[in-house]
């Protein structure tokens, strides 16, 4: 472990996990202010790895973010013996569960630091991250993540949903097709609450140090992954089901997600620039369910907040879009409902746009980050209404055309990086 | 009389010929100061403008706003105008050092006025510059948070946070070179009250609404207010 590690993890929770000792498996749980779920979330991980590995050493990593509910003592006074009256379940080793605090104002990421540099120093071999905020985690789920890289090989495992119509509209407008145009791999969920990888991979990010910028680190370490050849692949798990949600935070997600995205092309340049087409990812189970129901989405604020955005951030909009792009969106701004489309192969364009100009830093770069939001929910209302009536499988179709516009335009990117 | 009169004008021809073998050579010395310092000045200026191009000073500058202005007065581009203001500080400096050897008197106190002057002229640069820059980047994150927010008048809101802070700095860059201290002050505190009533009055007029959903949501809890909100979900 090198100094920079010690540094940030507590003198506390280096002497836990010296108590510890090595460990096969390890499962982080970061938290903050999760006192009402947190109880159901352990007692769900204890099981899954009573279960799955009641011979292998394993410890439960709690990363608390200066919770006020209690969530850290729920965290460590959840006995594994609560779940024993009624259950075959025995556990042949201890399981730990251990917490520790990291400061709520240190940067996002953080706590996703300090669970890689717990895995390392106890030699984890499989790792899983879990996240608090999931309504319906089940016990399979850790073998779901853990199986492949314990007993496989693999080095990461991300998740596949059978998501709501509409639902996770980022990641299938962009952080998929995106990902998967750039990186040449056919990630369904790049971004991931939960998912699992081996303490090799956990060991070589760390060394990366691709902490700099902050926010969507998990993103970063599955960009890593695919940059750097390790083995992937995709567990499904079911549906996937938000216990909150709220529009106000598009432009935090933004800020994690595509913000991680922009900033991991320029070091990984070299790899990216090398590759064309996608390749598929193995996949567990079925790849793609078709889920009953669709999310309500107030398609009229989504115009009007686009709208609204084109019109009154032309100046900014200068700076970051080539005018040809800018004359577009303006006109499409001006159409009528019915009329309002925001073709693909636009937005395409628009988004390696604004990675070449994240790239370039023409304006500050969370500035640029904040400017795509309502440009994404004009987008999102296109999408919503080519898709209103589609079926499942048209919904697969569209999203690979899509998907299949992303790779045809690279070359455009490419140019756009270059200038 | 007459050997008085001639004895008299060869007596001045005498000393403005001393007065003048004696300014030569501090004219002289003059000239070569002042030749020396246009080629020292000159390679500051080369210098300078490889420099800001290396750090990108033009990008910065649009981005604080200060290339926009250049360009409406049709001046040229913020590295070029430095490079050149580096090159005239430059040589004026090295002129006036030699036009103190000359010994004029009074000439040497204005000579130590400017190079006193010098740093002060530097500091008030480097103030209106970083402020334009403040001035850019906060009315820019005003107006991206504003929109992104769904908040009526973005822009208005935005030229109301620039022109804030260009009116503070302009204060302070009128203060550091010592123009009018009284009155730039004086002026600083009207427009800043000026505006500081305008806003109040325009929001507490034209923002009765908003000021008042905004007090609810503080004052009183788990009050439902009307959903602004487009129910979308990213992730």
């Amino acid at each position: 472990m090198n100094l920079a590690e010690e540094s940030f993890l507590t003198d506390d929770f280096l002497r836990q996990l010296i108590n510890v000792g090595e460990v096969d498996i390890l499962v982080g749980l970061p938290t903050r202010n999760n006192a009402k779920t947190i109880g159901s979330i352990v007692s769900t991980i204890q099981s899954g790895l009573l279960r799955g590995f009641p011979r292998e050493r394993a410890v439960i990593i709690n990363v608390d973010a200066g919770s006020r509910d209690g969530t850290p003592e729920l965290v460590t006074g959840i006995s594994i013996d609560d779940m024993r009256p009624g259950s075959n379940l025995n556990a042949l080793r201890t399981l730990h569960s251990i917490t520790t605090d990291c400061d709520q104002n240190a940067e996002h990421g953080i706590a996703f630091r300090t669970i890689l540099a717990a895995a390392e120093l106890l030699r984890a071999k499989a790792c899983v991250l879990m996240s608090p905020e999931s309504a319906n985690v089940k016990p399979e789920w850790l073998a779901a993540f853990l199986v492949p890289i314990y007993r496989d090989g693999f080095d990461l495992v991300t998740p596949t949903y059978c998501r709501q119509k509409f639902d996770g509209l980022l990641m299938t407008n962009l952080l998929y097709p995106m990902t998967r145009a750039v990186y040449g791999a056919k990630l369904r969920e790049p971004y991931a609450t939960e998912f699992g990888f081996s303490g090799r991979l956990a060991t070589q990010f760390l060394a990366q140090n691709r902490w700099e910028d902050g926010a969507g680190a998990e993103l970063r370490l599955t960009l890593a992954a695919i940059a750097g050849k390790y083995r992937i692949c995709q567990s499904y798990l079911g549906e996937k089901i938000h216990r909150e949600r709220s529009a106000a935070d598009l432009v935090p997600v933004l800020r994690e997600t595509v913000g991680a995205l922009f900033s991991a092309l320029e070091p990984d340049f070299a790899v990216w620039s090398a590759v064309s087409g996608s390749d598929a990812v193995s996949t567990n189970e079925a790849e793609h369910e078709e889920c009953q129901g669709s999310l309500r989405v107030n398609r009229k604020r989504l115009r009007e907040m686009f709208t609204n955005g084109v019109n009154e951030l032309e100046s900014v909009f200068q700076s970051i879009l080539v005018p040809n792009t800018l004359a577009e969106l303006q006109r499409i701004a001006r159409l009528g409902e019915e009329d309002f489309e925001y073709p693909a192969e636009l937005w395409v364009k628009t988004v390696y746009e604004f990675a070449a100009s994240y790239r370039k830093s023409v304006i500050n770069r969370d500035h640029i980050i904040q400017a795509m939001a309502p440009l994404f929910r004009g987008r999102a209302f296109t999408f919503i209404t080519e898709n209103r009536n589609a079926s499942g499988t048209d919904l697969e179709t569209n999203l690979e055309n899509l998907c299949l516009e992303f790779e045809r335009l690279k070359p455009y990117l490419q140019q756009m990086w270059s200038v | 009389m007459r050997e008085m009169i001639v004895g008299e004008l060869m007596q001045a021809m005498h000393d403005i010929a001393h007065g003048f073998a004696h300014f030569l050579p501090r004219f002289i010395v003059m000239v070569i100061v002042a030749v020396a310092g246009w080629l020292i000045a000159y390679v500051v200026k080369v210098l300078l403008r490889s420099i800001l191009r290396l750090v990108r000073f033009d990008k910065l500058s649009e981005n604080a706003g200060a290339s926009q202005l250049l360009s409406k007065a049709a001046l040229p581009s913020a590295t070029e105008m430095v490079s050149r203001f580096g090159f005239w500080v430059t040589w004026l400096g090295f002129i006036l050092l030699g036009v103190s050897v000359l010994g004029i008197f009074g000439l040497q106190e204005q000579v130590a006025r400017f190079f006193f002057f010098l740093p002060r002229l530097v500091v008030a640069m480097f103030i209106l510059f970083f402020g334009l820059l403040a001035a850019s980047f906060f009315s820019r994150a005003t107006l991206l948070a504003a929109v992104n927010a769904n908040v009526p008048s973005p822009r208005l809101l935005s030229l109301s946070v620039r022109s804030i802070i260009i009116v503070f700095v302009l204060s302070i860059f009128f203060e550091e070179l010592g123009i009018a201290e009284q009155t730039m002050l004086l002026a600083f505190g009207i427009a800043f009250g000026a505006l500081m009533l305008g806003l109040a009055i325009a929001f507490g007029m034209g923002g009765r609404g908003l000021a008042q959903s905004f007090l609810e949501r503080r004052m009183i809890r788990g009050k439902k207010l009307e959903n602004n909100d487009d129910d979308l979900s990213p992730l």
